[in-house]
């Protein structure tokens, strides 16, 4: 009980000190310390509550378990990121994302075809692509190369949506002054409009990290070797020790943000010309 | 006028739609071709192109169903179990269907919900919008998905109904959307327009139905398509852990095992489908509402 008690008077005190830091004048120092603060207190009220009304292990084990478990089992989690992250997700996501940006630039000519591909590349990201999973385990194996296909299937339409409709972000103005200059087609490609098109590719390049992650680890669920975070996490939970799957989700959470992030960098510096990119006044 | 829409939207989309069924015709061939061989192979005979062709049409169990014969199995599983009145037995598309359809929106109902109410708090609270709104937006850079077995086990040993269970993974998925969405529209009334509601000296409520959540709508609206899409996908997944209570994702994992590809790609085609009407459904409200609001654009 004391444990509850305590947890809660924590979590009033971070409370109090939150909406007073929240009344300050906005700065980076606020911007950071009041969503830690509160991420911490989120974590110590699971564990005050998980140990205070004592909850078994086995339907939610408390962070600290879970940060136990993480540390001693960081080859295991180092095997299983390499083989789902590193191997799937990313080679799926290079693969897919090239693809859907190169039939972007191949259909830029035909406005017919960009007419029927838009409506169709929407309608298609939106469908539960990920159950094409059992099928390319069944074409690819139930290696890494399955799961990398998955991922490209499910990447190339937000990708090839989002490029296609940058592609004709340009205005009539810009194109006219490269009339002027008498550039050729690449040319006008290059120096103008994939540039102009950047923001919007990223935008789908970003969209695509959390899609090329969760088909990489769902796809695995459908079958594969003996590591891999989706097969860790369907075996571990099987066995009912979840502070091993806390653990796996720890590792694609970090996975994913981090991949988010680089993109995201990646993107600044591309368009730091951006009005989205610049800093605020 | 009518000539022209057809020209310019329609046909286009026709003749994209007509290339993808010739790729996977011409993807049918090419990937069941072996297996003709092979068979042809053991039989003694020489196959001519034209056989082989007609064989990778009609195997039973292909490596890549033809379109038709994925038509075939979705017709025998669907309509033709209608008529002879048998629309929920155990081997019908449509109760499947209808599993997965049931958790979906009960999960988006509730995530719906809870979405907007968090929302709204988000935007009368400083504090809240500055502690939650940042794992709010990390949130959507994690795979959430990959939780979903935990919460179905977890909760089925919590003793709580395996409907609920996955609409609570659907819930969890359509929640973030939705969050994200109105959060953006209940903001989207600009400094003119707030100051107008105080010229009126209107209170923090009547800026709120008056003002901020109308301007919400269509937000609303495009993050509600997100969502659904997203809780369909939760409820599939959700059912490759539950899989004894059926669904379309129990239909591709059991498919799966017995590598009955044309069941596999009959269940995927059903849950496109379904999303797909969810989304056009969604849509068609959108449209009506925004009318009757005079926003149609």
């Amino acid at each position: 009980m004391i444990w509850v008690v305590g947890v809660l008077v924590f979590w009033a005190v971070a409370w109090a000190l939150n909406v007073k830091l929240a009344a300050l004048k906005p700065s980076r120092f606020t911007a950071f310390v009041v969503p830690a603060l509160f991420g911490v207190t989120l974590l110590l009220l699971w564990e005050g509550i998980v140990r205070g009304l004592g909850i078994s292990p086995i339907l939610l084990p408390p962070p600290s378990a879970i940060g136990v478990t993480f540390s001693q089992n960081i080859p295991t989690l180092w095997g299983d990121f390499v083989q789902t992250f590193v191997k799937g997700a990313m080679s799926g996501y290079i693969i897919g994302c090239s693809a859907a940006v190169l039939t972007a630039i191949a259909v830029d000519r035909s406005p017919f075809l960009q007419r029927g591909l838009l409506p169709v590349g929407n309608f298609v990201a939106a469908l539960p692509i990920i159950g094409l999973a059992p099928i390319m385990v069944m074409w690819f194996g139930f290696d890494w190369h399955s799961k990398a296909a998955v991922v490209v299937a499910m990447v190339f339409f937000p990708v090839l949506v989002n490029t296609v409709q940058g592609l004709q972000a340009s205005d009539a103005m810009q194109r006219d002054l490269m009339r002027t200059y008498g550039a050729s087609y690449p040319q006008a490609l290059l120096r103008l409009r994939l540039p102009a098109a950047m923001p919007f590719i990223f935008n789908g390049l970003k969209i695509a990290t959390t899609l090329a992650l969760i088909g990489a680890i769902v796809a695995e669920f459908f079958g594969s070797p003996i590591r891999g975070m989706g097969f860790r996490i369907s075996t571990e939970v099987g066995r009912l020790s979840l502070d091993m799957v806390w653990a796996e989700i720890t590792v694609a959470a970090l996975a994913g943000s981090a991949f988010y992030g680089g993109v995201a960098l990646i993107e600044k510096s591309v368009t730091f010309w951006h009005p989205s990119q610049r800093r605020a006044r | 006028m009518e000539r022209g829409l057809f020209m310019r939207n329609i046909l286009p989309i026709l003749t994209v739609v007509f290339g993808l069924f010739v790729i996977w015709y011409a993807g049918a061939v090419y990937l069941n071709s072996n297996w003709a061989y092979d068979k042809a192979k053991r039989a003694d005979v020489e196959l001519s192109f034209g056989a082989m062709v007609s064989d990778t049409m009609v195997q039973e169990k292909p490596r890549l169903p033809p379109p038709h014969q994925v038509g075939a199995e979705i017709w025998k599983t669907t309509g033709a179990m209608v008529q002879r009145g048998k629309t929920f037995s155990k081997r019908s598309l449509i109760y499947h269907g209808w599993i997965t359809l049931s958790s979906t929106v009960l999960g988006f109902v509730f995530g719906t919900g809870l979405g907007i109410l968090l929302a709204v708090a988000l935007v009368h609270s400083r504090a809240m919008d500055m502690s939650v709104m940042p794992w709010v937006i990390a949130s959507q850079t994690i795979p959430i998905l990959a939780i979903a077995p935990m919460i179905v086990v977890v909760l089925a040993s919590a003793q709580v109904d395996d409907l609920i269970a996955k609409g609570v993974i659907s819930m969890y998925l359509s929640f973030f959307p939705v969050v994200v969405g109105m959060v953006k529209g209940l903001r989207s009334p600009d400094h003119m327009q707030m100051d107008q509601m105080r010229t009126w000296n209107a209170s923090k409520s009547q800026m709120f139905w008056r003002l901020r959540l109308p301007a919400s709508t269509p937000f609303l609206f495009a993050s509600l398509k997100v969502g659904i899409a997203a809780s369909l996908i939760g409820a599939v997944v959700a059912e490759l852990s539950l899989s004894q209570d059926g669904g379309l994702g129990a239909r591709m994992l059991v498919g799966s095992y017995y590598g009955q590809t044309i069941q596999i790609w009959s269940a995927l085609i059903a849950a496109a489908t379904l999303a797909a009407l969810m989304v056009a459904v969604i849509g068609f409200v959108q449209s009506a509402t925004l009318k009757r609001m005079g926003m149609a654009s």
